[in-house]
């Protein structure tokens, strides 16, 4: 990795019904967005335990996206509504163990939605960018 | 053929864990007809030159309690390794990091200042820290290094099995050291305690979880039959191993997850996360924040007992 610009990594838990969709018609539009995201596909947001989340960043991630279907869309019925409830109180837990707000972040990105999904992407790579890497031991295991 | 030999140890700890081998009660005495006890500071006098001298693996059982936060520690922890056929993680806190890992939200600097100056208790305007190194006239003094971080035994060495709770509860204790004598010990790795979650073993009714209000301990008095979550109450119960005996439940309060996270969990405190936030009830942004204005401090709350072991294990700074 160049000193000079810090490539973050960006693990992309998506909804298998409406974002992992956006993200393919980003793709399929040959819409330009940063590399720096790797995506898994879930069933859906309500399937995201906060432990997934969590062991992302420890084991190298400095960012963490969740994307799912628009309130009321949810293919599941409410599955979103969970993850809604997850990740706030997870943003939360994770501010005090010095987790940055930006590095964690839901949207919900429907399958029509393409060049938000883009948009997202790019806006968040440069927010985690600015934030640096994430410090894997906190400053220290011992000392 | 002479007796087995027992070691006892205290780290990073209260003095909860000692107290409660004690509170075996008559039953001490058994224990101490069936093994020698070889090393137990907070009882008996013997001095680490004893146990340096001892051959490698001839002390049968060692139950070490306490976290590993300094340098004596954690070599006493390698050295009991080194001595001990079998080696138990006595307690939440040599398990799990208990209230001692607490302190993983800060560092070693951060630790020295509460202790040392913020505490209503230090002299004002003194501000003395411990080093690891003084100088005096009469040449170098020593004290054990203190770590930045709060670290579980099994973190240290390799721990046999883990004998969980803030204290262990008697019976769990009589159960080991019963497996130990008749040689009865399951394979290592196991968590001496139950493999179910303590919900499973709680008596309470249970009608349907969802909750609109999270209540802390003090602002209700809880209906002693029902079940504490579905009071709104935060119970650690969904993630926590049981085997417990339910003390907690059994006084009218929350389990606040002194056993460790359920057979199969790998962090107590974000499955506990989990399970909050889904029965919280409302779809509104609104209902989110106000569940986020109730729970006050959630990392604090659902690592009371085990920020050393969870996945992000402390604070980044």
């Amino acid at each position: 990795m160049s000193p000079e610009k810090f490539e973050p990594l960006i693990i992309g838990f998506l909804c298998n019904w409406c974002s992992y969709a956006g993200a393919d018609l980003a793709g399929t539009s040959r819409l330009q967005y940063p590399s720096n995201i790797r995506v898994i596909r879930v069933m859906c947001t309500g399937r995201i335990d906060p432990t997934f989340v969590m062991a992302a960043l420890a084991r190298g991630a400095d960012g963490v996206l969740i994307a799912g279907c628009h309130p009321g869309e949810c293919h599941y019925i409410g599955g979103n509504y969970k993850a809604a409830h997850r990740m706030a109180l997870l943003k939360k837990t994770l501010a005090q163990l010095g987790i940055e707000q930006e590095r964690v972040r839901l949207e919900w990105v429907s399958a029509s939605e393409g060049s938000r999904f883009a948009s997202i992407v790019t806006e968040m790579t440069e927010q985690v960018r600015k934030l640096g890497p994430l410090g894997r031991n906190g400053g220290g295991e011992h000392v | 053929m002479s007796k087995p030999k027992l070691a006892l140890y205290w780290a990073a700890s209260c003095g909860g864990c000692d107290v409660a081998v004690l509170d075996t009660n008559e039953k001490i005495l058994d224990i101490a007809g069936i093994v020698d006890i070889v090393f137990w500071p907070v009882a008996m006098d013997f001095k680490y030159h004893h146990v340096e001298a001892m051959a490698d693996g001839s002390i049968d059982l060692c139950l070490f309690n306490g976290a590993v936060r300094n340098s004596e520690q954690k070599k006493i922890a390698n050295l009991l390794r080194a001595k001990s056929k079998t080696l138990v993680a006595f307690g939440s806190c040599a398990c799990f990091g208990g209230i001692p890992a607490l302190s993983n939200f800060t560092n070693r600097a951060g630790t020295f200042e509460r202790a040392y100056v913020e505490a209503p208790s230090n002299e004002k305007d003194n501000k003395t820290f411990p080093q690891a190194i003084t100088k005096v006239s009469e040449g170098e003094l020593e004290l054990p290094e203190f770590f930045d971080t709060v670290l579980t035994l099994g973190q240290v060495v390799k721990v046999d099995y883990l004998v969980p709770g803030c204290p262990p509860p008697v019976d769990l204790i009589l159960k080991l050291v019963d497996a130990f004598a008749t040689s009865q010990l399951p394979p290592p790795g196991a968590t001496l305690a139950s493999e179910k979650t303590l919900c499973d073993e709680c008596e309470r009714v249970k009608e349907g979880k969802s909750i609109s209000r999270i209540y802390r301990p003090h602002e209700i008095i809880p209906d002693t039959k029902r079940c504490l979550l579905e009071q709104g109450l935060i119970c650690f119960g969904p993630a926590t191993r049981g085997g417990c005996g339910q003390r907690c439940i059994q006084a009218n309060m929350p389990c606040r997850g002194c056993f460790g996270p359920s057979a199969g969990v790998i962090d107590q405190g974000a499955k506990l996360l989990s399970a909050i936030a889904s029965i919280y009830q409302g779809d509104s942004e609104e209902d989110i924040t106000r569940m986020l204005d109730e729970i006050k401090d959630p990392a604090g709350t659902f690592y009371r007992f085990g920020l050393a072991s969870s996945i992000l294990k402390r604070k980044r700074l």
